[in-house]
């Protein structure tokens, strides 16, 4: 199914204004990147004002209630007050560092977003090898934890950053290693190839029950990429004041808080595309279609089928989003010993069996498991 | 010349100044945090040249590498050891930049004179630029299975060689410490207290009062 393809829509709609071939892509170029901007950042605010108001019910309060209805607008006064904060650098600090650092971090997972996909052709890019450019991507982030953990001029930073570099090294592994194995599955790097493969036989073709082992893996070890709570070490109140973020304030604190929520939902959102179909229905679309007799290539199943997707996408990822907060409301946090043994001492064989497991599975029963 | 060799080309300037930039600043610059965060940024650079030359994987995998593992693992380093002490100036010092230079110099016009007299076989097709990684994996599996293996073994020796040297849990001649510093210290190695050196008492923060909470 070739599904909606808006880029040439748009560039010949454009063509036939008279504009010229090249500069009307040129148009279409920074609208998809534009729009992913905006949609990770309305991304981040849901998702704040998710976890104010589930915080909240866990700990039988109200939560944020007056600021909008619901306290809807809450996340949108966050982000006010961080933007009006006076930016201070503190005075032995190293000024130029201490800039660049929240900038390293933020850029790469927002670049990470390339690769997502909502429908077949609703993606900024479909790179050949979008999943490799998700992980190698997301390995850049500890440069910048460690750069503004050193410009800081204080322990708590400094130790703070040396964590956060130390816990991505090593969650990394078996993050890659969890992938590798859907990746054998569906012989391609790309992220659409790898939801295509899913589809066909609505939840019961999910890689989730091919995958079980990787799946938990590959959450385990995205949370602890992302710094929550089990494995929130680097920012660990009780033992570093507040780790590599102690001296930020204002834009660059904001920096940090942003990057840190579109990780999250970006983690979410590669789990829903690699273990729980991506933009697939439950119950699938086509088979429903030729079920009541409905062609597949009319144009009004084409539209309902590319809503459904974003929809299901996103249900999927904030179903997600939903547990990672639930988790934090429920899990101790685990100590610097314990998160390091768990990563080398326990995910990375698990994550090397897997592998070898999906490997054997693959040449004996190449039908189930993508030949 | 149409929109997509225009970007071409401005991006090579970019990524080629930024390059240069970088490693000349990881050479010349005194402080060596600069340099290693310098460092990543020209892996960065050739990661974007790997790009433009159509070698997707490599430069994924040089990014992954380089940047995120590498480069982490030299400014983990030097963080750990956090010496910020001044380098005393050395007597006649500049003779030994003048020989770097001078050697650097020749290399570099080594190089240039190779590139420029060899005859390169260029073929017209373009790479293989979807396709690149079965085409790497066929390599590695049959005409370089060879080097592959060998490099893997090298790695492995590396990684026995640097856990036998963390692993090291008794001292050679190690003085005996008094009683009482015994009982109050961890049990690690003896060692000099970050950033403190002997004399400057005011900066070591075990002893600091105003730092215990009592």
């Amino acid at each position: 199914m070739e599904g909606i393809d808006l880029q040439q829509t748009f560039i010949r709609s454009l063509t036939e204004l008279g504009v010229p071939g090249g500069a009307a892509k040129a148009i279409w170029m920074p609208l998809p990147m534009l729009l992913m901007i905006i949609g990770a950042t309305v991304g981040v605010l849901v998702t704040v004002w998710l976890e104010r108001k589930i915080s909240a019910s866990a700990q039988q309060r109200i939560g944020p209630e007056f600021i909008g209805p619901l306290g809807v607008l809450a996340p949108v006064a966050d982000g006010l007050k961080l933007i009006f904060k006076e930016d201070t650098v503190p005075a032995k600090a190293d000024p130029l560092l201490f800039t660049l650092g929240p900038v390293i971090v933020v850029i790469p997972v927002f670049l990470s977003y390339l690769i997502v996909p909502f429908g077949q052709n609703l993606v900024i890019t479909d790179v050949s090898m979008g999943v490799f450019l998700w992980i190698a991507l997301s390995s850049v982030v500890p440069i910048g934890l460690l750069m503004s953990g050193y410009a800081s001029n204080n322990k708590y930073s400094l130790l703070g950053g040396l964590r956060a570099a130390a816990q991505s090294i090593s969650y990394e592994i078996p993050l890659a290693l969890a992938v590798v194995a859907v990746v054998m599955m569906s012989n391609s790097l790309s992220t659409v190839d790898i939801v295509n493969q899913q589809s066909g036989y609505g939840i019961l073709g999910w890689n989730i029950w091919r995958q079980p082992v990787g799946f938990l893996i590959f959450w385990i070890a995205a949370l602890a990429e992302c710094e929550r709570i089990p494995f929130d070490l680097p920012e660990a109140e009780e033992e570093l004041v507040a780790g590599y973020q102690t001296e930020y304030s204002g834009m660059k604190f904001a920096l940090f808080y942003l990057g840190s929520y579109v990780n999250l939902v970006l983690s979410a959102l590669l789990v829903a595309i690699l273990y729980l179909g991506g933009w697939e229905s439950p119950v699938s679309l086509t088979w429903l279609a030729s079920l009541v007799g409905v062609s597949e290539t009319s144009a009004w199943l084409e539209i309902v089928d590319a809503a459904l997707g974003i929809t299901m996408t996103l249900l999927k990822a904030y179903f997600l989003v939903f547990i990672a907060v639930l988790l934090r409301w429920t899990v101790p946090r685990v100590r610097i010993d314990q998160l390091l043994d768990l990563g080398w001492k326990f995910l990375l064989p698990v994550s090397l069996v897997n592998l070898l497991l999906t490997a054997a599975l693959k040449i004996a029963f190449p039908v189930a498991f993508g030949g | 010349m149409n929109l997509a060799d225009g970007v071409q080309l401005v991006s090579l300037a970019l990524l080629s100044a930024m390059m240069l930039g970088a490693a000349l600043g990881v050479v010349l610059l005194t402080n060596v945090v600069y340099s290693a965060f310098l460092l990543g940024g020209t892996f960065i650079s050739v990661a974007g040249l790997y790009l433009l030359l159509n070698a997707d994987f490599v430069a994924f995998a040089q990014v992954l590498i380089y940047v995120g593992a590498v480069n982490v693992l030299i400014i983990f380093a030097i963080m750990l050891v956090n010496k910020r002490q001044d380098f005393a100036p050395v007597a006649k010092g500049w003779i030994r930049k003048a020989a770097t230079a001078v050697v650097c110099l020749g290399l570099f016009a080594l190089l240039t004179t190779m590139v420029l007299v060899t005859p390169w076989a260029l073929s017209p097709e373009m790479g293989a630029a979807a396709g690149a990684i079965v085409t790497i994996g066929q390599h590695f599996f049959t005409d370089y299975l060879l080097p592959f293996e060998l490099a893997s073994i090298l790695l492995l020796m590396a990684l026995v060689g640097a856990i036998i040297l963390a692993r090291r849990e008794f001292l050679l001649e190690e003085p005996e410490l008094a009683t009482e510093q015994r009982v109050l210290t961890l049990p690690e190695r003896p060692r000099e207290l970050a950033g403190a050196a002997p004399g400057a008492s005011d900066r070591t923060t075990t002893t600091n009062p105003s730092d215990q909470n009592n």
